[in-house]
């Protein structure tokens, strides 16, 4: 019996019609999805109750492929096939990447986006996300029982295009359907219900495992804007761990480890700072691999001055976010806390002393982005019937095209509200040119060399005129997911170009092709699975039923020798629902179906003699 | 005859109210479609109409309109688990007959 949900006056749908819809958070360190059941927004858990999935996916020896906490436990055995925080390579070239030789992976510079080199081939970020869409995408169905009908996407403020693309890629890839991309900051207000709030501005504290980020939103007429972003892509929680572990190492006076201790002492050191959240003082004591004994004891007080300074750098970027965004920290209305690392009470003593105000803490800060999400899908997948909930974003960087001598000029700037389309007038640089290349940039800077290339794209037929004379209009077009396309047009002859911004990360539209289809190879199996799942059904109804027939019958219609005929065959089949192969079981269920014939035959007459014994023909109704 | 909650039905249903923030109560109902003839429908009750029946069961109002009870009178609301799935479910004495899933029935 299918389970209902409680729907909004009048939106029932009909049987099976239910617009399933989830929100994702896809972390760098954790993903999450949630949804809205019954008007509650939910995280929904895996089958052992968990709702973080960790970001990290295994490529075996075997050709399986791992995600979350059977990923995890490879890590250390198998450093270089399991990939972790790939979120921070999607969308990027080697070079954007900083400390890349602390990653373990053999890295492969394509075009555009860096790829990683495992055993399973050549594998690129996007593909590695998808697996984990994928994995959350099965949770989910598995949870609402019955097909998504979409998703709304995180993705932090601050995500170019590229990455954008990347992430939807990525989707796209899993076979989920993507409603909306949504800004991380602005899923954890609407988690908040913000939007029903007054109006006022907003700050986020995103303190994730491995990244810091803060935005500033104004919540106008239920619509959140994002005036500024910025943080610090390599601080997180795990950086506290770290600093608990050369506390331990300086204390116990410990060499560096082996990978085992670290790994050991890592986790320990986690245990201490969670320990340490709701604790005055916390024992870390542990068992080393050469026998070394630790037995250490960390007060609350020493965790703080020592992670005084982490906190103190989350700091600078809010200052800089205000600034942007031309607000005082008087301006502040709330402050929403997101990301495991905020429970730490030192980062909320720090946050409500700098804001002069405590912050939002009552909704579990690792899933109120997906809460957010969630919120958005269900309002986008039409099961609601207040349309109020529209949300607007901005975008983090400036977009605009080359000009003469590698300058930019700016045609969209930074922290425009999107959707947004906006149009400048250019000219010809030479007597008699036909011809104009356009080359959209994405960045702050002057200079071409230090902006990020989008595209290029040519406006050819422009009549021969004298320098100056032809009126080129071009105009930059944003979507609310923030993704562009670009349009030129010459005004007095009508030639016209465009583009849309598939951003040069290096997935070319057949690369995706290329991935959708070895998908569909998976679809293979999965296709031959089934078939031999129902050659087995057909089996075993088979066999019960003939079974039966010989208990009831096989005494009295069947001589010896057809009896052993009939089981030797059955015993054949059951042998083969042992093994793998549909055919032979089809077989296997027709060479039954024939040999029992007879008996059937033999059954279907006793039985109606039984039925006419000692009836008269005219007694019977015919 | 009536239409009754059952504890842990009614506990969620108190639930799903009060963070909806609004609401007088649930509204069970039936809709001819669907592969085998009817369908219930499960909805938030914000504005009572005037033929609605209201019944009461474990301080949760339960409303249905009269031309829906023929088909639902003496049905029992439950709020169960299967697997990860969670929701509600209908144990309707009327049933004579329902699709494989469940959504639909005959009566």
């Amino acid at each position: 019996m299918a389970l209902l949900q409680i729907s909004e006056p009048g939106m029932s749908s009909a049987p099976h019609q239910h617009k399933l819809a989830v929100g994702i958070d896809l972390g760098t360190t954790n993903s999450l999805v949630a949804t809205v059941r019954s008007g509650l927004a939910a995280v929904l858990l895996d089958d052992t109750g968990h709702a973080l999935l960790p970001s990290i996916v295994h490529y075996a020896a075997d050709g399986q492929i791992d995600v979350g906490h059977s990923a995890q436990l490879q890590q250390t055995q198998d450093p270089q096939n399991t990939l972790l925080s790939v979120k921070r390579l999607l969308g990027r070239g080697l070079l954007d990447i900083g400390n890349i030789e602390h990653l373990p992976y053999h890295f492969v510079e394509t075009p555009g986006m860096v790829q990683v080199k495992t055993r399973a081939g050549i594998k690129s970020p996007v593909e590695v996300s998808a697996e984990i869409l994928k994995a959350l995408k099965f949770r989910a169905e598995q949870a609402l029982g019955g097909e998504l009908t979409g998703a709304v996407i995180t993705v932090p403020a601050y995500f170019d295009d590229a990455q954008r693309q990347a992430t939807k890629d990525a989707a796209r890839l899993a076979g989920i359907n993507v409603l909306r991309l949504l800004n991380e900051p602005t899923a954890a207000a609407v988690a908040y219900g913000l939007e029903n709030a007054a109006e006022g501005i907003y700050v986020i504290y995103d303190l994730g495992g491995g990244t810091f980020d803060v935005s500033i939103l104004r919540l106008a007429k239920g619509i959140f804007e994002v005036l500024a972003t910025n943080g610090d892509s390599a601080l997180g929680g795990d950086d506290f761990d770290r600093r608990i572990f050369c506390w331990i190492l300086e204390q116990a006076g410990l060499q560096p480890l082996e990978p085992a201790d670290t790994r050991l002492l890592t986790t320990k050191a986690r245990e201490a700072k969670e320990w340490l959240t709701d604790h005055a003082s916390a024992n870390i004591t542990a068992v080393l691999s050469q026998g070394e004994v630790i037995d250490l004891h960390l007060s609350q007080s020493d965790f703080h001055a020592m992670c005084q300074q982490l906190i103190n750098k989350t700091l600078l970027p809010i200052r800089k976010a205000l600034r942007d965004a031309e607000l005082n920290v008087e301006e502040v209305q709330g402050i929403v806390l997101v990301g495991g690392a905020t429970r730490m009470p030192q980062v909320r003593h720090a946050v409500s002393s700098f804001f002069g105000r405590e912050p939002l803490t009552n909704l579990d800060p690792d899933q109120v982005v997906a809460l957010g999400a969630a919120i958005q899908a269900n309002v986008l997948a039409g099961n609601r019937n207040d349309n109020d909930l529209l949300l607007l974003d901005v975008i983090p960087l400036s977009l605009g095209l080359e000009t003469m001598g590698g300058l930019v000029e700016r045609i969209i700037p930074r922290n425009a509200t999107l959707p947004i389309a906006r149009a400048q007038d250019f000219t010809t640089f030479k007597d008699g040119q036909t011809a104009m290349s356009i080359h959209v940039l994405q960045g702050e800077r002057e200079l071409v060399a230090d902006c990020r290339s989008l595209g290029r794209f040519e406006l050819r037929g422009i009549p021969p005129m004298a320098a100056g004379a032809a009126r080129i209009r071009v105009t930059f077009q944003v979507d609310a997911d923030g993704l562009l396309s670009v349009s030129a047009q010459e005004q007095t002859s009508g030639a016209h170009a465009d583009i849309v911004i598939k951003p040069s990360y290096g997935l070319s539209e057949e690369q995706i092709v290329d991935m959708l289809q070895s998908s569909f190879s998976a679809a293979e199996t999965d296709k031959r699975a089934r078939m031999l799942q129902e050659a087995r059904v057909d089996a075993a109804r088979l066999l019960e039923a003939i079974e039966a027939a010989l208990r009831q019958d096989g005494e009295a219609l069947l001589d010896a020798n057809e009896k052993a005929a009939i089981t030797t065959h059955m015993e054949n089949l059951r042998q083969l629902t042992q093994q793998e192969d549909s055919d032979a079981i089809n077989k296997a269920v027709e060479t039954l179906n024939h040999a029992t014939e007879h008996f059937a035959a033999r059954r279907m007459d006793a039985s109606v003699r039984k039925a006419l014994a000692g009836q008269a023909l005219n007694t019977l109704e015919l | 005859m009536a239409i009754t909650l059952t504890e842990t039905a009614a506990n969620r249903v108190r639930k799903f109210l009060a963070n909806r923030g609004k609401g007088i109560g649930l509204r069970l109902g039936v809709k001819t479609t669907g592969c085998s003839g009817m369908a219930y429908t499960l909805e938030f009750v914000d504005d009572l109409n005037t033929e609605d029946m209201v019944f009461e069961s474990h301080d949760v109002k339960v409303i249905v309109d009269p031309k829906s009870l023929v088909y639902i009178d003496g049905t029992e609301l439950d709020f169960t688990k299967e697997g990860l799935n969670e929701g509600f479910k209908f144990n309707n004495p009327n049933v004579k007959d329902e699709c494989g899933c469940g959504e639909s029935f005959t009566v």
